[in-house]
């Protein structure tokens, strides 16, 4: 009996809570085809016409290139300071090593609207106008931890002795470097560069501190909430889902068949 | 992604004959300039904005207001009665928003245990299954967590399906509610944070060896408690992190509080921050609360690491 | 083809491209641990030369220093004449087959064998890397990652890595260490032969002193740093100078005593009451303390009833275990006295001795040898 009971409960309660996680996504996809007209509250009928024109509704299609810039220029910037402070955290001796553990720590012990609120008191104090530039360096300071923790596991767990041997093999350290390490990293970086996106587009606590009058996507719909969001709104975070699951998907797929092939030679 | 087999070899192949310990073969790499050249870049922008801030966050706390000035007009000063004020003002929201995290992180353990335990040691092997489902995981990130709250916000409201099942089977009053309850927050917290509870707990299961839970099993113990006597135990780095990254923003949230609660009995204590900030204009106070949130907070995870601590933390 | 054959002659090292290695008081210190204690030590060209110790005998640490992947805090290395200490690693023609062969997992099987190559920047390096992959027999893998690969076959992609560079020193740092008994065996006797043919300088760090045995034509057995003995297999294993050779390269029985008589050219020692005879040529010192070693191979055992010759050396004791192995009963025998000695009785037929049973132990003088009075006779017993 309990040996059935196991066999079965772990696919059936993890089946349940993957469709816990997916449920909104259906609705808001369901809800991105309704004719909704200004608020997209009840079900008016099936149309097209909000895919069509996904920018129909004011302000959401400029909110949501300001949200993908921001996430681009923020994930380039945490990826390459964070990369850079990783390896030199694992790889080098420094008397301050442990300040500055503890400062790639705190950042992510730290709630959203302390950093969000904290950072808003900085500019304020600095007199810098709010916009574009303060939501990328907030986005940065939370990116940029993530990105150490997650590179710096990877830096710690490469064998040294594969640098050495690149070095036994005439390879100058820079060489070795851009042949070997970073190749080895690469899969860490790439991974943390995705999350910081990811994180970065759906940030709203502290873009919501740092932002001024600057609308992002989530911003936008936030604001909507009170009077009713667009079912442009849905279409477009309908779109956003099935491209990142398209984009990954396919890669995992190709990587599979490679796999495969690779096995079966 | 390295494998279980990749790593125990690693191990086994440094060899017993090198009788220097892991830590001076890599401090022997540990010289010269480069490594202060990489890390300055990155530490200066987190002293200036994040460190500075929270100094600056401090220092504003204390500020005062003068009388007759106008709104949002304060001097620097070292008011510490701004803490004793919203203490006693909010006392009683930071002990919900504490508890509403706690109920979440655990039910977000409870539902991404499974989760992560089927995709790390179920499907193990089957690697396009598992990249499927944790894309899964990740990319509900893109469609907006705002977006997917209020859809929660409808499907729990009085005229969505939730609702009125649970009034037709009369567990819900035909006059009850789930939007605007405490119940509705701590499932938006709980649904919200999910992928930061599963994520960790996936990673260690991952590296699980499953020769062990054979070996236990021929050790006859029963599938449950080679579970609660060697996987849990062995996942528990996971579990750590995972709780910690889910209590962490949890209590410190405030969109689950403002789409699924009410004004009267679910407000958190980011609520309050906010509208301090932008509505009341008291920076101060604001402040202090900031700055309590994360004392308390900062407390909470060094007792928590304390008493349940793994070394390595993140 | 002719052109095929061609490329693999090239590929193929020539026997003048060895060179001599001179280490000059090379000391490593790490904190407060000497890895290597003024060591000195010449290799000369185109031999295959073992470095034989247990763990922490220093033998990795003078090999990665070889490589240059380690500083000496003092001392100089030279390779054919010319000092290399301060060189760099990857400026040195030296090449080194790694214990865990750190092959690189992202490249292929062609890629990681003509990266020196490329590093190099010699013209025709996929063709002379595929020349090598022929000669270690991998062509068809080529286009594989190494985790694809078996243990033994990373190990011969490894060993083709470095020897496609041609080194002047190929370095070995227990490249069979993660092999099964039989894949060892197979590799030992390839590697030996693969030397042969290339005629490099090959250095090979063990601990498996059968290894070093079956493949060097020198050893240098190495403790705490220091070489204690250096020689010709054979040598080293017929004649220990120390405790510590004599049992960590297979086993002795060693027995401390005193030198009571010159006979010319032997000397005869009291051991506990027992006279043992050994030849002066065979012993360290000729008077006062000494140590008188026997292999246990060396003596025969024999019934009390049995004749034996009056000029060996004899020792009477009780059978304290027999163990059978087919080719011999291995025999643990109490000496009262002198402790419990080890010896091998080979299977001609007889009747073996019990538990128990009183035996005679006798040897030829001149299988004995004889260590400083001074020395510690369990050293080395138990390392590994």
């Amino acid at each position: 009996m309990r040996q059935k009971f196991g066999r079965w409960f772990i696919p059936v309660a993890g089946g349940l809570a993957f469709i816990y996680l997916l449920v909104p996504i259906a609705y808001i996809f369901v809800f991105s085809f309704n004719d909704a007209g200004r608020t997209n509250l009840e079900w008016r009928g099936f149309t097209l016409d909000n895919w069509k024109n996904p920018c129909g509704a004011p302000n959401v299609c400029e909110s949501l290139v300001n949200s993908l810039q921001i996430g681009v220029v923020a994930t380039i910037f945490a990826t390459v300071l964070g990369t850079c402070v990783a390896l030199g955290l694992v790889r080098y001796k420094f008397k301050f090593r442990n300040t500055a553990d503890l400062l790639i720590i705190l950042p992510l012990a730290t709630p959203e609207v302390v950093l969000g609120a904290s950072l808003l008191a900085q500019f304020l104090n600095l007199g810098w106008e709010l916009g574009f530039s303060t939501i990328v360096i907030s986005h940065i300071i939370f990116c940029m931890s993530f990105v150490v923790v997650t590179v710096r596991a990877r830096v710690s767990s490469l064998d040294p002795r594969l640098e050495e041997a690149a070095s036994d093999l005439y390879a100058s350290p820079i060489t070795t470097f851009w042949k070997v390490t970073f190749p080895l990293l690469l899969p860490g970086i790439v991974a943390a560069a995705l999350l910081s996106f990811a994180m970065s587009f759906d940030d709203f606590i502290i873009t919501n501190f740092n932002s001024g009058n600057f609308s992002t996507f989530p911003k936008f719909i936030y604001v909507s909430a009170t009077r009713g969001i667009p079912a442009q709104a849905n279409v477009i975070g309908s779109a956003m889902f099935i491209l990142a699951l398209v984009v990954v998907v396919t890669s995992q797929v190709i990587a599979y068949r490679r796999r495969k092939a690779l096995a079966a030679r | 992604m390295t494998s279980t087999v990749e790593r125990s070899r690693r191990r086994k192949n440094r060899g017993p004959q090198d009788l220097r310990s892991e830590e001076e073969l890599v401090a022997e790499r540990r010289k010269g300039r480069v490594g202060l050249y990489l890390i300055i870049p990155g530490m200066a922008v987190l002293a200036l904005f994040f460190a500075a801030p929270v100094m600056v966050l401090l220092g504003m706390s204390l500020y005062a207001r003068p009388p007759g000035a106008e709104i949002g007009e304060f001097v620097p000063a070292l008011e510490f009665g701004n803490y004793a004020t919203v203490v006693g003002a909010y006392w009683e929201v930071f002990l919900r928003s504490f508890l509403f995290a706690l109920i979440a992180t655990v039910a977000a353990l409870l539902i991404g245990y499974p989760m992560a335990y089927l995709v790390a040691v179920r499907l193990r092997g089957r690697q396009l299954m598992q990249g499927i489902l944790l894309v899964l995981l990740i990319a509900p990130f893109f469609s907006s967590f705002i977006l997917r709250t209020q859809a929660w916000k409808q499907i729990l409201s009085d005229e969505g399906p939730v609702v009125t099942v649970l009034r037709a089977i009369a567990i819900l009053p035909a006059d009850g509610h789930l939007t605007a309850t405490a119940f509705a927050v701590v499932c938006g917290l709980t649904y919200n944070f999910l992928p930061f509870m599963m994520l960790p707990i996936y990673a260690n299961l991952d590296r699980l060896d499953t020769n062990l839970l054979e070996a236990s099993g021929d050790l006859y113990a029963s599938p449950l408690t080679t579970f609660f006597k060697v996987t849990l135990p062995l996942s528990m780095p996971g579990v750590f992190a995972g709780t910690l990254l889910t209590f962490i923003p949890a209590a410190g949230d405030y969109v689950n509080a403002a789409l699924l609660g009410n004004n009267r009995d679910t407000a958190m204590i980011g609520q309050i921050i906010d509208s301090r900030f932008f509505k009341v204009v008291d920076y101060p106070g604001a402040s202090a609360l900031s700055f309590i949130l994360m004392v308390l907070i900062l407390a909470l995870v060094m007792i928590y690491i304390k008493r349940f601590g793994t070394k390595e933390l993140f | 083809m002719t052109t095929t054959s061609t490329i693999k002659d090239e590929a193929r090292p020539k026997a003048s491209s060895g060179a001599d290695l001179h280490l000059a008081n090379v000391t490593k210190r790490f904190s407060d641990f000497t890895a290597v204690d003024d060591l000195t030590l010449t290799v000369p060209s185109g031999t295959f030369f073992a470095l034989l110790g247990p763990s922490g005998c220093g033998k990795t640490t003078t090999l990665r220093m070889i490589a240059g992947l380690e500083q000496p805090t003092s001392g100089t290395i030279s390779i054919g004449g010319k000092d290399v200490t301060k060189l760099p690693s990857f400026q040195r023609q030296v090449n080194t087959v790694f214990q865990s062969y750190a092959l690189f997992p992202h490249m292929t099987v062609l890629d990681n064998v003509a990266f020196g190559l490329k590093r190099k920047r010699v013209g025709d390096s996929v063709a002379r890397a595929k020349a090598a992959l022929e000669m270690v027999e991998l062509q068809h893998l080529a286009a594989r990652k190494p985790m694809q690969l078996s243990g033994g076959q990373q190990q011969r992609v490894a060993l083709a890595r470095a020897l496609v560079n041609r080194p002047a020193v190929l370095l070995l740092d227990e490249p069979l260490g993660a092999l099964d008994m039989k894949l060892r065996r197979q590799m030992q006797v390839e590697l030996k032969s693969i030397q042969t043919e290339v005629g490099l300088t090959f250095i090979h760090v063990t601990h498996d002193q059968e290894e070093a045995m079956t493949m060097a034509d020198t050893v240098a057995v190495m403790n705490k740093g220091k070489i204690e003995q250096m020689g010709a297999p054979r040598d080293l294993y017929e004649l220990p100078r120390t405790a510590f050779v004599a049992n960590f390269l297979g086993k002795s029985n060693l027995m401390p005593g005193s030198v009571t008589e010159d006979l010319g050219n032997a000397v005869a020692v009291d051991v506990a009451g027992h006279r043992l005879v050994m030849p002066k040529d065979r012993a360290v010192s000729h008077s006062g303390a000494a140590v008188v070693g026997v292999r246990p191979e060396k003596m025969r055992v024999l019934n009390l009833s049995d004749e034996y010759s009056p000029s060996a050396n004899m020792l009477t004791g009780t059978v304290l275990d027999a163990s059978f192995t087919g080719v011999s009963t291995e025999y643990l025998v109490e000496v009262p006295g002198i402790g419990t000695l080890a010896t091998f009785s080979q299977n001609m037929g007889q009747a073996p001795a019990r538990r128990g049973d009183t035996v005679r132990m006798t040897w030829e003088p001149d299988f004995s040898f004889g260590l400083d009075g001074s020395a510690k006779t369990t050293e080395g017993q138990d390392a590994v």
